[in-house]
């Protein structure tokens, strides 16, 4: 227990980060994270050991994250694939913390599996290898999806913020 | 490696993520130079990326709740179905022991027996005074050290007249000090005492319970003395500590576990 406490806690702050910056929600987040590190726990000794750990972290959160997505059909009656492109794209935050100039409400104009490779390469300085891990795709999909997740940041934020959130519908 | 290879999208995103080695970055810059488009593009976005960190920056920082800490949740994962069960065991042994009261008591009355059925209170009370003397304590803590914690246990087995254990609480991150005898209104008491990596202490307390059966937890708490107490076959047991309900119950959850896998007649080894 020890060893997995001393491998596991210090990447929960990033896993922290990378929930909240999914769910946007302090506690909707740590619940995330919780269940991430259950289930990391559990599965402890099925682990591949020339697998990465924060590669194999990262990709049980996010699976998570996908699946809690999936079940919560929050998003009305009408929830198709589509639903996955454009998760969650957030109305804004009630309390009025994010401001529309926030470099994160680029971050909500992005398709998820954009917006997840964005996060865990840019800042969570996932290497391009274990990005492609725990996305589970090519190497070269990390770097056409960055480059992709990259290049519509910068246009929302060039062309402003109305024509993005019109679309985002 | 570093000769005529074009640049290519996975270059340029290497640049912006400081990933290239100085060979292939000079190569860029050389590139980016000479295409002002893409150059001003390539600085944006690593603006953008510097935004963002330092936007999500703050999660990072902030300390870890308890609740994700991996002592707790390896604590707590094996605690739901446990609880469940221990819940119901012990509302059913709450009612024996009601029904068993309510013959009796007419009995103790008539025999000057009118003791009041308070034994958690009075078991958590004296286990938080114990606390509070001895784990303050820096030179002589425990009267025997974990580093014969055979004897130690046999001891206070026979003195209370019940096989003990002394639970291992690494998983939670507390590691045995030792124990001792302590005297407990007219029978004698134990207590072990336990350590985790930075200084804090907890005790386990446990003396014959004024009832058999077993009981479900209590929690007390006194001046930040947090205790939770119950009954299981015939003995008391108080584990008390500075340290916050959830932590203890997690703590007080582990031992109850212990005792149950322990049961009888294993329950005299260690």
């Amino acid at each position: 227990m020890d060893e997995i406490a001393s491998l596991i806690e210090p990447l929960i702050p990033g896993l922290r980060r990378y929930a909240w910056a999914l769910l946007r929600d302090d506690e909707a987040a740590d619940d995330l994270v919780q269940d991430t590190l259950e289930r990391a726990i559990a599965r402890w000794s099925q682990r591949r050991h020339d697998g990465d750990l924060k590669a194999w972290l990262f990709a049980i959160e996010r699976n998570l994250f996908l699946n809690g997505i999936r079940q919560r059909k929050r998003r009305g009656p009408h929830v198709g694939a589509e639903a996955l492109e454009n998760v969650p794209a957030f109305a804004g935050d009630p309390d009025g913390s994010v401001r529309m100039d926030d470099i994160i409400t680029g971050l909500d104009a992005l398709p998820e599996e954009q917006r997840s490779v964005l996060l865990l390469v840019g800042v969570e300085d996932l290497s391009y290898e274990q990005a492609a891990q725990a996305l589970d795709v090519p190497l070269g999909t990390v770097m056409s999806r960055l480059s992709r997740a990259r290049k519509k940041m910068r246009q929302f934020i060039e062309v402003g913020r109305s024509a993005a959130l019109r679309r985002v519908k | 490696m570093t000769d005529e290879r074009p640049i290519g999208e996975d270059d340029l995103q290497a640049y912006i993520d400081g990933r290239l080695m100085p060979a292939r970055r000079e190569e860029v810059e050389a590139y980016l130079a000479a295409n002002p488009t893409a150059a001003a593009e390539t600085a944006l976005e690593a603006k953008h990326r510097e935004a963002l960190r330092a936007r999500l920056a703050f999660k990072a920082s902030e300390p870890i709740p308890a609740r994700l800490r991996v002592a707790n949740l390896m604590g707590a994962k094996r605690r739901a179905p446990r609880f469940r069960l221990a819940s119901v065991a012990a509302a059913v042994a709450w009612l024996a022991i009601g029904l068993v009261c309510g013959a009796l008591g007419s009995a103790w009355i008539r025999d000057g027996h009118l003791r009041p059925f308070t034994h958690g209170t009075n078991a958590a009370g004296d286990a938080i005074t114990a606390y509070r003397t001895y784990v303050t304590e820096r030179l002589h803590p425990v009267e025997v050290a974990a580093d014969q914690e055979a004897h130690l246990v046999q001891w206070l087995s026979r003195r209370l007249g019940k096989p003990l254990v002394a639970p291992n609480l690494n998983q939670n991150g507390y590691r045995l000090m030792g124990g001792r005898l302590l005297p407990a209104g007219n029978q004698p008491a134990a207590m072990f005492m336990y350590e985790d990596g930075r200084g804090n202490r907890l005790t386990l307390y446990a003396r014959s319970g004024d009832a058999e059966g077993s009981t479900a937890f209590r929690f007390e708490n006194q001046d930040g003395v947090s205790a939770f107490s119950w009954i299981d076959d015939g003995l008391s047991y108080v584990v008390a500590g500075r340290i916050g309900r959830e932590d203890l119950l997690t703590v007080a959850e582990t031992i109850y576990k212990q005792f149950e896998s322990q049961a009888p007649p294993g329950r005299s080894k260690l």
